[in-house]
């Protein structure tokens, strides 16, 4: 069965090479199922080959494909254990539904071809990190994907808005590469090879305390970058100018999960740096509140999903740090699937609105789309924390295991919990505004239903999203025996042992949320004037939290601005006088001495002969002197 | 004896004719000085018992190539005076420069110099059938054949490209 | 007998005298005369050398010399009269139009 593990990247590989030379030819939906069934292959391969693992007792294997630089320990291979598997599942799982989905979304577009190309590269290129049985391979699909992102947010090249974003995404998280490939580095020397085999099994002996705290704050870096949290989340609201189906599959459930991945596959390396554990919990909490705080004061339906997401991330990243390694791995899980229910949602909504995305000038949508308004009213639950659905297990196990570990951590059990009860709202606030009361949209558009093509990918999602969390509850742990294998190694962090802490902690949560849903319903559930004056209410706060505090602007004028400077003054102080002055400069000398010999060639024979006599007696008389 | 006053004789009518070559200001002139030096030539050759070369020497060198060169004068007209300067400014003084210095060093070579004009030369004195045509003929068919072979084409190519450029196209008009 | 190297040293003069013209004179014609005083020399060099070896290659290497001569002595002059139906002058100082 692991023979055929190559196939779970060469089938999206296949596809977007195929599409890429073919598919203009193809007509319209067409291009978008060859699509969709390469994911879906992929997904029933991945499937097949999870069943030693979903029965038990299998172990880990490498299976070597190619190899590419054995020396250094970079060959490529697949680390097939339940950790890759599992992250193989949701990629492909959840991104065979949005690729259906796009099939809808982006009818009519002129490329329409291309995007599925594009998507089906970014699948093999996630399937690669995934999959990865050495840093050096993860690496190359760390950047592959960050190439298909900038692809894809500047999918739309010819408005004003989507090139910048690209490009900052792009920018921003080579920012966070810098330290990911430094810590690289430091493995590197330290142990001599990049293979996760060579490693994390000589960690314990190997690495110094510095050493691995060394590299779990580097490696943090990039998780940073590519996980879009402080200080390197500002690419991840400019990348909605994606086409949607693009920010829910890169980012939400995949893409912008890499770096969690990354941490979770370097556990061995975080057990021996506490203080990095620290850090990583510290940014995440932090991360959660503040992105939390920017989405309750958003207009646009895709801005407040995408702070969401850098919010539910830093969730995430809370539980890795606190080793919590399934407790994070499993909210990955359940994000991805109201997360991605949420962003096809909203582009239900927003094809549904002729791209309108301001939520003020929504509203009442629920009569005309009720199967978008059911299946994201279901997700907002999820995300809210509301039992039994997927959201509730997963957070709860995370502020369940933060609360466990005490000391500093208790302090960020606190900002999770109260990160919970604004999420809870902001979402609430979403839902309300653009499905319940009055219609506030604008003459001549006309709301209705999706097609089938999107509304079953919602339907499957929804499902999911009420489901999904049933996997690990604290009465049947499936998911942490499933994951067992692949962190042996490694101690995991767990909640509160026993059904009265249990009761205790996940009542707090649940009020919590309940609180969060029911201000917003108080809130929301009015006339325009009455929430516009709530809004209001709060400024000079609310304004600053829609701008985000500004951060843009403030990295704009501290960062951007000098080193736009720096660029100027190597540019015109020191390219253009000194190197091009040396290289005109060798020319000129050159033409010079040219001018200088000229004035041999005077066009006469006699003054030829002349010379070429001179040059014979100098020979004649030095060959017969040395003779 | 004789020889050596053949020698000088006709050593001192070669350079003569040399230098009326090169100093006589009508073109003519200097063709008759070619001539004396072609003919004093051909008899030092004779003194050297190369008769066949001698007799080719006159035929060809005096009788046709002189001959050609004094039609082409006739033809281009060139007989009227060179201008005493010379055009080119540097040109007498390189020349100057470097005629002193082979002179010098000639000179020094061959007065202080000691060495072997020939180096591997016999003491056998050529008897007088040495250049006779049966005795030229033998190397030239046998081993320089090829080369024989290789100017006859040559002549023939010479001759057809000498008349190829040099001939008069009458104009339309 | 008179040795080789008289003889070699007078062909080394006309050679030297031949040189000296062909640098001197502007008529085409007689720089080409020039030029036959100097294989002239070269020719009684050959002969000179080869009667010192007793190698009767020297007056072969002279019979080619000849001919080659003579050749070279008729495409020349046909240039020279090309050159002068075209530009009226014998005198090489006006053909420079190689100039640098």
């Amino acid at each position: 069965m692991t023979d055929s593990l190559w196939l779970i990247i060469a089938l999206p590989l296949a596809g977007a090479v195929f599409l890429h030379l073919f598919g203009r030819y193809l007509k319209e939906p067409l291009a978008g199922w060859v699509a969709s069934t390469a994911v879906a292959g992929s997904f029933a391969v991945a499937l097949a080959a999870a069943m030693p693992f979903i029965q038990g007792g299998e172990h880990s294997q490498t299976v070597l494909l190619w190899e590419w630089m054995p020396a250094i320990g970079a060959n490529l291979e697949i680390l097939w254990d339940p950790l890759s598997a599992l992250m193989v599942l949701i990629v492909t799982g959840v991104g065979a539904l949005i690729h259906v989905f796009a099939i809808g979304y982006m009818h009519g577009d002129e490329r329409f071809a291309r995007f599925f190309t594009y998507l089906n590269l970014f699948a093999a290129s996630m399937l690669t990190l995934v999959l990865a049985g050495n840093y050096a391979m993860l690496f190359l699909g760390w950047e592959l994907v960050g190439l298909c992102s900038y692809l894809l947010i500047g999918f739309w090249y010819f408005k004003t808005a989507p090139p910048p974003a690209a490009k900052k995404a792009f920018v921003v998280n080579r920012i966070g590469d810098f330290g990911f490939m430094v810590g690289l580095m430091v493995v590197f020397t330290t142990f001599g090879t990049l293979s996760y085999a060579g490693i994390f099994e000589r960690a314990g002996g190997e690495l110094t305390t510095g050493m691995a705290t060394l590299v779990g704050l580097l490696f943090l870096v990039g998780a940073a970058g590519k996980s879009a949290q402080i200080p390197l989340y500002v690419w991840l609201p400019d990348a909605m100018e994606g086409p949607t189906p693009v920010s829910a599959l890169i980012h939400a459930a995949t893409m912008v999960t890499a770096g969690v991945y990354l941490i979770a596959r370097s556990a061995a390396i975080y057990e021996l740096a506490p203080a990095a554990q620290v850090t990583v919990a510290t940014v995440g909490a932090l991360t959660a509140l503040w992105a939390a705080s920017i989405a309750v004061a958003q207009r646009d339906i895709k801005k407040v999903l995408a702070y969401s997401t850098i919010s539910q991330l830093g969730y995430m990243f809370l539980a890795v740090g606190t080793t919590a390694y399934v407790a994070g791995i499993f909210h990955l899980m359940t994000h991805a699937f109201f997360k991605a229910l949420l962003f096809l949602g909203a582009g239900s909504v927003i094809h549904a609105m002729s791209d309108e995305q301001d939520m003020h000038k929504m509203g009442g949508l629920r009569k005309v789309m009720p199967v978008t308004a059911t299946t994201m009213g279901l997700a907002t639950l999820a995300i809210a924390g509301i039992p039994p659905l997927a959201g509730f297990w997963s957070k709860d196990e995370i502020l369940g295991a933060s609360f466990q570990r005490g000391g500093w951590f208790s302090v960020l059990w606190v900002i999770g919990l109260l990160t919970a009860l604004i999420t809870a709202f902001y979402m609430t606030r979403q839902w309300v505004l653009v499905f319940l009361g009055e219609p506030r949209w604008d003459e001549g558009k006309h709301p209705h239903e999706s097609p089938a093509v999107m509304t079953v990918p919602l339907m499957v999602l929804g499902l999911l999203s009420v489901v999904g969390g049933l996997v690990n509850t604290p009465a049947r742990q499936a998911l942490e025996h499933f994951l067992e294998p692949a962190f042996e190694i490694v101690t995991l962090q767990h909640p509160p042992e026993g059904v009265g802490m249990f009761v205790l902690l996940a009542g707090l949560s649940v009020v919590a949320g309940l609180a969060g849903v029911a201000a917003a319903f108080l809130a929301y559930r009015q006339p325009r004037e009455a929430w516009e004056a709530f809004e209001h209410g709060f400024e000079p706060l609310w304004g600053t939290w829609e701008q985000a505090y500004h951060v843009d602007d403030i990295y704009g004028r501290v960062i951007v601005a000098p080193g736009r400077r720096a660029a100027e003054a190597a540019a015109f102080s020191v390219d253009l006088p000194v190197i091009d002055g040396a290289v005109n400069g060798a020319a000129y000398v050159v033409r010079r001495l040219g001018e200088w010999a000229r004035p041999l060639q005077t066009g006469f024979v006699r003054n030829y002969g002349a010379l070429l006599l001179a040059g014979a007696v100098t020979v004649v008389i030095w060959l017969v002197a040395s003779a | 004896m004789a020889e050596a006053l053949l020698f000088v004789t006709m050593g001192l009518v070669a350079l003569a004719g040399a230098v009326t070559v090169v100093i006589a200001r009508n073109p003519v002139h200097s063709a008759m000085g070619l001539l004396g030096t072609l003919l004093s030539m051909a008899v030092l050759y004779v003194s050297q018992l190369a008769h066949l070369v001698a007799a080719v020497q006159v035929i060809v060198y005096a009788g046709a190539v002189l001959t050609l060169f004094l039609f082409v004068i006739m033809l281009i007209g060139v007989d009227e005076e060179e201008r005493r300067e010379d055009a080119l400014p540097h040109q007498r003084r390189i020349v100057a420069v470097l005629s002193g210095v082979i002179i010098l060093f000639a000179g020094g070579l061959i007065l202080f110099g000691n060495f072997e004009w020939v180096p591997a030369a016999t003491s056998t004195i050529p008897s007088a059938t040495n250049g006779t045509v049966s005795a030229i003929a033998e190397p030239l068919f046998t081993d320089w054949v090829l080369a024989f072979e290789a100017t006859a084409l040559l002549l023939t190519i010479g001759a057809a490209g000498a008349i190829a450029l040099a001939h008069y196209r009458r104009r339309e008009g | 007998m008179v040795d080789a190297g008289w003889y070699m040293a007078l062909a080394a003069a006309i050679f030297f005298i031949g040189v000296v013209g062909l640098l001197l004179r502007r008529n085409a014609l007689v720089m080409f005369m020039c030029i036959e005083l100097m294989l002239n020399a070269v020719n009684l060099t050959m002969i000179s050398a080869g009667r010192a070896l007793n190698d009767i290659n020297g007056q072969v290497a002279v019979f080619f010399i000849l001919v080659v001569a003579a050749a070279e002595v008729v495409v020349g002059l046909a240039i020279i009269v090309s050159i002068f139906r075209l530009r009226s002058t014998a005198s090489v100082d006006d053909l420079s139009e190689l100039r640098g």
